[in-house]
């Protein structure tokens, strides 16, 4: 997994609540079986004009110019300052790797849904929360400030806005180290193989029933 | 001490190792694996050179992308007209042959859709720790199972470790008492709960869902309301094992048999949560207060009852609730203060893993039997969760009974609920539908979804409009 440790990049405000996975990206694009190419239909059914089918040329495709993503001055920004609840509904992985692909490394939002915030972390994706009248004051400097930045330091936990304020926010311990040394968990787990072996044979002999051999799915 | 809830008993029961900043390892009984969520999660084993923790504790089926027409069905893989779910279906065979586990591929009779199967087969017992790359695993709680949605990372880590890292969640409990009335049923409970609590508000949370009407259900419908815990921002929902958990299960294909099975029944008796347990969150539902229930918007929590109306933004108090809620009517088409009765229906959809089990399918065809689909709707289908729930429903005659009603009668799979195969609602087509999301686009791009019950989605079907199904003699 990608290191993270500070990113500096302009803020793209998506003004809407309960932004659900299928709107971080459409259904269609879940046919790929790779984990890349997502970023070109990040929001795809808001950020374009027509639907969008995977393989399809999207540089030709018409842009919805209302939609924040298509404004000029949030072209190349890597900071998603979101409302409450988002990433709700679906479990896709797609979400955060549509916003990974597209270059998004920070989202800041009052709330998430626990399974869309899981798999951020996942991904080298950093899910900030602040509370929601932060978020609401970030929300109208953003709108008054063309090209507003931000600055995010997960070492200090913090982040750093234009004017200098710094602006603390939570994040829990181990994944803060997992993120910061691009930590791969399924080795940070097969550490303690020894101990879920143990724990295994212990629960195998305790609930037989659930390893039944002549009732198991065996391929 | 304060006793234990039915989720902290489980959590308890799978605690590997518990990290000093509140994360835990928690053994993972079962996964469950369909096609869509879980390539990169084999290439990543791959990639690293892994293989597989446990693989007889893994099972998997084709249902998110899969076609439901007969034509396309009866040539297998090569039927499948779109070369990239065809490459997807195939890429889940060959990785369930790589890895040694089992798949009910397309054409094994035990298909469908991943958690109509797995408490059909009995791959789901009470007390597991059961996840799948599917929000909607929250189902299988209904048979006292700890089971959540992952995501793909997640799964390759099940699969690779057999362990999942976790934070304890906080209980909630859900209690609706008395009874429902007539023509009411678990999919009306499970939207009155999320019309009350809302979208998120369990997240955080594992609900719990008791009371006496949650305990006249059968377990289909302890699915149904399990199945949306999800749609209330919980990853988890329970109801706590009795007898009819047990009847259910006995002699399914993969629950224990014999001595093991009666031990079992006795470990089993056991997952209740103790009377003196101490709930977070505690919500009172009266269940004789609950009428069949309609969505009007674009989020599961913008529901009303069959006898209400559209609510009108300028009456909400909050700025951002009632900016949601006009975008939501924007996109609907719809005008505050409309009856809900007076919505006119394009689409018919019944199925999806929260509404195509045997009792679904028994509901809706007393509706539609002896009775013709309205001649404004223009596509109404039946999508059976299962190969075994579409043989068990021909059994019945129940196919009959809706193809001479003039319903489509389809194969097993997800279907119309997420539309990511040829199933879907165009552009501005409503659709009464008993699947579990209405959010923009779900069904189809620019589709405008109602959630309902079997019964009034087949009511709907024969009216051409939302009717209220306790006026409507069985």
């Amino acid at each position: 997994m990608r290191k993270f440790d500070t990113v500096t990049g302009i803020v793209i405000p998506l003004d809407r609540a309960n932004v659900d996975t299928d709107f971080i990206i459409p259904k269609q694009f879940l046919k790929s079986i790779k984990r890349t190419g997502f970023g070109p239909n990040l929001f795809d059914e808001h950020r374009y004009l027509d639907k969008g089918q995977p393989g399809a040329d999207n540089s030709q495709r018409p842009l919805n110019p209302d939609f924040v993503l298509n404004q000029p001055r949030y072209q190349g920004g890597t900071i998603l300052l979101a409302r409450e609840n988002f990433g709700c509904g679906s479990s896709r992985e797609h979400a955060p790797w549509a916003l990974d692909d597209y270059g998004i490394r920070v989202i800041i939002a009052p709330s998430y849904a626990d399974i869309f915030f899981n798999n951020c972390f996942k991904n080298g994706l950093l899910p900030i929360v602040l509370d929601k009248k932060t978020v609401s004051r970030l929300f109208e400097e953003v709108a008054t400030e063309e090209g507003y930045s931000l600055t995010v330091n997960l070492v200090s936990q913090t982040l750093t806005t234009p004017g200098g304020e710094d602006i603390a926010f939570d994040v829990d311990e181990y994944r803060k180290h997992c993120l910061l040394n691009g930590l791969d968990e399924i080795g940070v787990t097969l550490q303690d193989a020894d101990r879920i072996r143990e724990f295994e044979s212990q629960w195998r002999s305790r609930s037989p029933w659930y390893f039944n051999e002549d009732a198991s799915p065996r391929n | 001490m304060a006793g234990k809830t039915l989720y902290d008993k489980i959590w308890d029961a799978h605690l590997v190792t518990q990290r000093d900043d509140g994360t835990a390892l928690i053994y993972i009984d079962r996964q469950l694996i369909h096609e869509v969520t879980s390539p990169q999660a084999f290439e990543g084993l791959r990639l690293a050179g892994r293989q597989p923790w446990r693989a007889d504790a893994n099972l998997a089926t084709p249902d998110h992308n899969i076609p439901t027409t007969r034509e396309e069905r009866s040539r297998g893989l090569e039927g499948i007209k779109d070369p990239i779910s065809r490459i997807q279906v195939k890429t889940l065979d060959d990785n369930c042959r790589e890895f040694g586990i089992l798949e009910l591929g397309m054409e094994d009779q035990r298909q469908g859709i991943v958690h109509v199967v797995g408490p059909e087969q009995g791959v789901t017992l009470p007390g597991m720790t059961i996840v799948c790359g599917d929000s909607h695993t929250s189902t299988h709680g209904a048979l006292g199972a700890l089971a959540h949605g992952i995501g793909t990372s997640e799964v390759e880590h099940v699969l690779a470790t057999q362990c999942l890292l976790q934070r304890m969640m906080k209980n909630m409990l859900v209690n609706v008492n008395g009874r429902l009335n007539p023509g009411v049923t678990a999919k009306d409970i499970v939207l009155a709960v999320i019309g009350r609590i809302g979208t998120a508000g369990g997240t955080g949370y594992t609900i719990e869902f008791a009371g006496e009407a949650i305990r006249a259900l059968s377990i289909e419908g302890r699915m149904t309301v399990c199945n949306m815990a999800i749609e209330a921002g919980a990853r988890a929902g329970l109801v706590a094992v009795d007898d009819t958990t047990i009847d259910y299960l006995k002699g399914r294909p993969f629950a224990p048999r014999g001595q093991l099975w009666e031990q079992a029944v006795t470990a089993w008796r056991d997952l209740v949560s103790d009377s003196d347990a101490r709930f977070d969150h505690v919500v009172e539902l009266d269940a004789e207060a609950i009428e069949p229930q309609v969505t009007w918007g674009t989020s599961p929590e913008m529901v009303a009852p069959v006898s209400g109306r559209i609510p009108d933004p300028a009456q909400e108090p909050d700025p951002s609730r009632r900016g949601n809620m006009e975008q939501a009517l924007k996109y609907m088409g719809l005008q505050p203060g409309t009856a809900i009765q007076d919505i006119k229906l394009d689409y018919i959809f019944i199925g999806s893993c929260t509404n195509s089990r045997i009792e679904d399918l028994r509901e809706a065809s007393k509706v539609v039997r002896g009775r013709k689909v309205a001649d404004s709707i223009e596509l109404a289908m039946v999508v059976p969760g299962s190969g075994l729930v579409k043989q068990q429903a021909e059994a019945e005659g129940l196919d009959r009974i809706f193809i001479e009603a003039g319903l489509q009668w389809r194969e097993p799979g997800c279907s119309m609920c997420l539309a990511m195969n040829a199933d879907q609602l165009p552009a501005g087509k409503h659709c009464a539908s008993t699947s579990n999301r209405n959010f923009e686009g779900r069904q189809g791009f620019g589709g405008r979804t109602h959630l309902v019950s079997p019964a009034m989605a087949a009511a709907a079907a024969v009216t051409g409009h939302f009717v209220d199904i306790r006026q409507i003699a069985h």
